[in-house]
C-alpha cells in the first residue's frame, strides 16, 4: 500500500514527532502559559523573564498593547486600558450594572446584546479584548517552543456558564488558537499536583487571587473529577490586605490630606511589605513623605490582626461551599492553594487549621492551573498516548426550556456526567399554532427570569393541529467542553429547526469572521494565508489519522472495494490540499470525511469490542 | 445518531433486570477510557463529533441502567411495553388510596412536633415500598408477563415522585 506523503516542501515528515500544544491560565488579574518541556511542565516567561502577563489591553492608534506595558498606563489611559476582562465575559449589557463602579469604561449603547467597549481602536467586546490576551500569550509560546502550536487547553472558574465557556472558545479562535479542551481551574490545579493519580476523596481548591477568591470542593473518583459545589467574593482578595495595611500607615503617619499618587504610594509599599514578610518576622518600611522621611516597623503578628477579618471572610466561604457539597469537614483529603495571595502565611496557617490537614503548596500557586492545564494539554495532543489519566467534567448548572408561565422545564441536571445528550418532548397550546419559540435557560432556579437566558430560537412551519397534538422534540447536546447544542423538532411532519447555542451574549459566527479580517492589516491576503494554512492542517489532520486508521484495521474492517474508494478520495484531498483554493479543500475534507465515516464508526464499535474483551464476556447472554 | 446495540449489549451486559453494579462500573470506566472526546482531540474534527457521541451514549446507558426505575421502564420499552407517556390504565384502588394517604403523612410533615423524625419515618417507608415494587417488577418481568410489569412501573413512578416530594419538603424544612 502507497503511503501518503505529508509534508512541508523542505521539510521532512516525522510522524511521530511530538505536538507543541500548551495550558493557559487566562485569568482575571494575570494570565499564564505553560508547556510539558522533556518531561517538565513549567509556565514560559516573555523576553523580559517575566512568567505573569498582567490581563491588561491597552487600545492606541497602532498595535494593541498587552500586559505590564498596558498595565503601567492604566491610570493614565483609563478609557482605552482594558483591565479584569474577564468579569465581562458572557455578560450582558444589563449585568454591568451588577459590576458597580468597577467599570469605568464607555459602553457603546447596546440593545441587550453584548456590551462593547468604546476605545480609540474602535469598539471592543469582551471577547476581543481576551483574544487580545490570548494572542500575545501565543506568540511568546511559539516563540519560545519554536514551531506552531497544535492547540491548546484554556482554563475557566468552575462556576462559568454555557454563556462565559462560549466567549472564551471564541476567544480562543480568533486568536487562533485551537481549543482542545476548556478545563475547570480548581480541577486544573488538582491535576498539577498529581492528585488524578489519588484513588477517591475530596479535594478543596482554595483559590485567592489579588481581587477575588474562589473555593471550591471537588470529588475525585478513579479518574473523575467531580464538582460539587463552588462558593467565594468576587469582590476579595490581596489587593484588600494591601489596603488594610495602608490604612494603617495612613493612621500611624497621621497623613489627612491624601491625594490619588499618595494613596498608590501606601498602597505599593503595604503589598511590599506582605511580600516580604512572607519570608520574614518583621520588615522596616521607609516612607519619603514631604514633612521628611520615616519608617514604621510591621511584625507578622501585626499584619495577622489587620488582615484576620479577611481571612475568615473566605474560610466562612468554604464553610457554605461544604455545607452546599454536602460534605463533611472531615471529609475532605487533599487541599490545594492556587492564587499569589495564598503565599501569606496567615493565610496557609488558618486554611491549615481549618481543614486540619497541611495544604499542598509545592507549586507556585500563581502557576499551578497554568501548569495542570499544560499537563492535560500534552496529554489531548496525544503525545501520551498510554496515559490512563482522563478528566470527566459534569455540568456545572443545569439546562432547561421556558415553559407555561415563565417556568423552568429542566432538561438536563447539574452534575450530570458531560458529553450527554437528552431529548424532551412538548406540545402546542393553541389550535393550529405554527410556531413554537424554544428559550433555552440555564440555572437551578423555578423562574425563568432567576436563570441565564442562553438563546431563543422559533421553530417555525408547524403543520396546523389541535391544541396538544403536535408533538416537538427538544434534544439538547452538550460536549466535552460544556458547550451545548439544541435542536428541535415536529415529529409527525419532520420539521426541523436546529442552532449551535449562541449564547445571547455572544458573538454571531459572522461576527467572528468579520473580527478575524479586522485584526490583519492587509486583510484580504492575510485572510486568505490564514484560511488556507487552517484547511490545509484540517486535510493533514484527517489524512494522517486515516492513513493510521487503515494501518491498524484496513484488513479486518474493509473490503478491497471500500479501501480503494477510500484512497482514491484520500488522493483527490491530497491533490486539493496542495493546491491553493481553501474553500476547495474545505469542501474536500467534509467529502473525506463523509466518506471515511462508516470506517470510524466501525472502529468505534471494534474498539467497544476490544474495550469489553477479557471481562467475563461468556456473562453476556443472548436474547431469551 | 446510529448506534444499533441497546444499552445493555453496548456496555456488554446479560438484559436482565438484575444488575451487576460492580461489571457496571468497570465496564463504564474501560469505555469511557476508549471512548472520550478527549482521546480524540487531536485527530479529525469528524472523529471526535462521533466519539462526542458515543459518549454522550454511554453516559445516557448509565444513567439509565443505574436507576431501577429507568432500568425496569427501559427493559419494558425493548419488549415494545412504552411506559413513558401517560397512560389511561386504571391502577389498583387500594394501591391509589395507600398514595394518597402517604401524601397527605407528606404534607403534614412539616407541622409535626418533630420535623426530623417525620422525614426519616418516610423515607423509610418509601424505602420498603420501592424495594417491594422492585422485585414484584424482577418476577413479573422474569415470567415475561410484560403487561402486569408495566402496571408495577406505573406503581414505582408513583413512589418516586413521593420521593422526590419528600426531598424538595425537606429542603425546604432546613432552608
Amino acid at each position: 500500500m502507497a503511503l501518503l506523503q505529508i509534508a512541508e516542501p523542505g521539510q521532512t515528515p516525522e510522524p511521530h514527532q511530538r505536538k507543541l500544544a500548551v495550558g493557559i491560565d487566562l485569568g482575571t488579574t494575570n494570565s499564564l502559559v505553560a508547556a510539558v518541556r522533556n518531561g517538565e511542565t513549567a509556565t514560559l516567561p516573555d523576553h523580559d523573564g517575566q512568567h505573569l502577563l498582567p490581563s491588561v489591553v491597552r487600545y492606541t492608534d497602532a498595535e494593541p498593547e498587552v500586559g505590564a506595558g498596558a498595565l503601567a498606563q492604566a491610570a493614565k489611559d483609563p478609557f482605552n486600558t482594558i483591565v479584569s476582562v474577564k468579569r465581562l465575559m458572557g455578560r450582558g449589557a444589563e449585568d454591568l450594572k451588577a459590576l458597580g463602579g468597577q467599570a469605568v469604561y464607555r459602553f457603546a449603547p447596546a440593545d441587550g446584546g453584548m456590551p462593547y467597549i468604546e476605545t480609540v481602536a474602535g469598539r471592543k467586546s469582551p471577547v476581543q479584548v481576551s483574544a487580545d490576551i490570548l494572542s500575545s500569550l501565543k506568540v511568546r509560546a511559539e516563540d519560545t517552543l519554536a514551531g506552531e502550536l497544535e492547540g491548546a487547553v484554556i482554563t475557566v472558574p468552575a462556576y462559568f456558564d454555557d454563556a462565559q465557556r462560549q466567549a472564551t472558545k471564541d476567544a480562543a479562535q480568533i486568536a487562533g488558537i485551537k481549543v482542545l479542551r476548556l478545563l475547570n481551574e480548581p480541577t486544573a490545579a488538582a491535576v498539577a499536583y498529581g492528585l488524578d493519580e489519588g484513588a477517591e476523596g475530596v479535594i478543596a481548591v482554595y483559590d485567592l487571587g489579588g481581587g477575588t477568591f474562589d473555593i471550591s470542593i471537588l470529588r475525585l473518583n478513579k479518574g473523575v473529577f467531580e464538582v460539587l459545589s463552588t462558593g467565594g467574593d468576587s469582590a476579595l482578595g490581596g489587593d484588600d490586605f494591601d489596603l488594610a495595611l495602608a490604612e494603617w500607615f495612613k493612621d500611624q503617619l497621621q497623613l489627612t490630606d491624601i491625594d490619588a499618587r499618595l494613596s498608590r504610594e501606601l498602597t505599593g509599599r503595604a503589598r511590599w511589605a506582605k511580600e516580604q514578610l512572607s519570608t520574614q518576622a518583621s520588615v522596616e518600611v521607609g516612607f519619603d513623605l514631604s514633612g521628611g522621611g520615616s519608617s514604621l516597623t510591621v511584625t507578622r503578628e501585626l499584619f495577622d490582626s489587620l488582615v484576620d477579618n479577611l481571612i475568615k471572610k473566605t474560610l466562612s466561604a468554604c464553610r457554605r461551599a461544604l455545607k452546599d457539597a454536602q460534605v463533611e469537614l472531615d471529609e475532605v483529603s487533599e487541599v490545594v492553594l492556587v492564587g499569589g495571595s495564598t503565599r501569606v502565611l496567615a493565610v496557609r496557617e488558618r486554611v491549615e487549621a481549618y481543614f486540619k490537614r497541611a495544604p499542598h503548596v509545592n507549586i507556585d500557586p500563581d502557576r499551578v492551573v497554568a501548569i495542570g492545564a499544560a499537563v492535560q494539554a500534552d496529554l489531548l495532543a496525544g503525545n501520551k498516548p498510554d496515559s490512563e489519566m482522563l478528566l470527566l467534567d459534569v455540568l456545572p448548572l443545569s439546562l432547561g426550556l421556558e415553559t407555561m408561565g415563565g417556568l423552568t422545564e429542566k432538561v438536563i441536571h447539574r452534575n450530570t456526567p458531560i458529553p450527554v445528550a437528552k431529548a424532551q418532548d412538548f406540545t402546542t397550546y393553541q389550535d393550529g399554532q405554527n410556531g413554537m419559540v424554544i428559550h433555552v435557560v440555564q440555572g437551578e432556579r423555578e423562574l425563568v427570569d432567576d436563570c441565564r437566558s442562553l438563546a431563543r430560537f422559533t421553530l417555525r412551519g408547524i403543520p396546523p393541529m389541535a391544541a396538544g397534538a403536535a408533538k416537538i422534540r427538544v434534544s439538547f447536546q452538550v460536549d466535552a467542553d460544556g458547550l451545548l447544542s439544541v435542536s428541535a423538532k415536529e415529529l409527525s411532519s419532520g420539521v426541523v429547526s436546529e442552532i449551535q447555542v449562541k449564547p445571547s451574549y455572544g458573538l454571531a459566527d459572522n461576527e467572528i469572521a468579520d473580527m478575524l479580517k479586522a485584526s490583519y492589516s492587509n486583510a484580504e491576503e492575510d485572510m486568505h494565508a490564514r484560511s488556507l494554512r487552517e484547511q490545509q492542517v484540517e486535510a493533514d489532520r484527517i489524512l494522517i489519522s486515516l492513513e493510521q486508521a487503515i494501518e491498524a484495521d484496513g484488513d479486518v474492517l474493509l473490503s478491497a472495494e471500500e479501501l480503494q474508494h477510500l484512497q482514491e478520495q484520500m488522493a483527490l484531498l491530497l491533490q486539493l490540499r496542495n493546491g491553493t483554493n481553501y474553500k476547495l479543500i474545505e469542501k474536500g475534507v467534509k467529502e473525506l470525511a463523509k466518506a471515511s465515516d462508516f470506517f470510524a464508526a466501525r472502529r468505534m464499535d471494534l474498539s467497544i469490542k476490544e474495550a469489553l474483551k477479557g471481562q467475563s464476556v461468556d456473562d453476556i447472554e443472548g436474547d431469551v | 445518531m446510529d448506534i444499533k446495540q441497546n444499552y445493555f449489549e453496548f456496555l456488554g451486559l446479560p438484559k436482565s433486570y438484575q444488575l451487576d453494579k460492580q461489571a457496571l462500573s468497570e465496564r463504564t470506566r474501560e469505555l469511557q477510557k476508549t471512548l472520550h472526546p478527549d482521546k480524540f482531540a487531536h485527530l479529525a474534527d469528524h472523529e471526535r463529533r462521533l466519539s462526542v457521541q458515543y459518549t454522550a451514549y454511554l453516559n445516557e446507558a448509565v444513567a439509565t441502567l443505574k436507576s431501577p426505575l429507568n432500568r425496569a421502564q427501559y427493559l419494558l420499552s425493548l419488549r415494545g411495553e412504552d411506559t413513558y407517556s401517560e397512560s389511561s390504565v386504571q391502577l389498583d384502588p387500594m394501591f391509589l388510596m395507600q398514595q394518597m394517604e402517604l401524601r397527605e403523612a407528606v404534607e403534614d410533615m412539616t407541622d409535626a412536633d418533630d420535623p426530623d423524625t417525620a422525614v426519616e419515618e418516610m423515607y423509610a417507608e418509601v424505602t420498603e415500598q420501592k424495594q417491594k415494587f422492585q422485585s414484584e417488577f424482577q418476577t413479573l418481568y422474569d415470567q415475561a408477563d410484560y403487561p402486569a410489569a408495566a402496571m408495577t412501573v406505573r406503581k414505582m413512578q408513583f413512589i418516586d415522585k413521593l420521593e422526590r416530594d419528600i426531598e424538595a419538603l425537606e429542603d425546604k424544612l432546613y432552608d
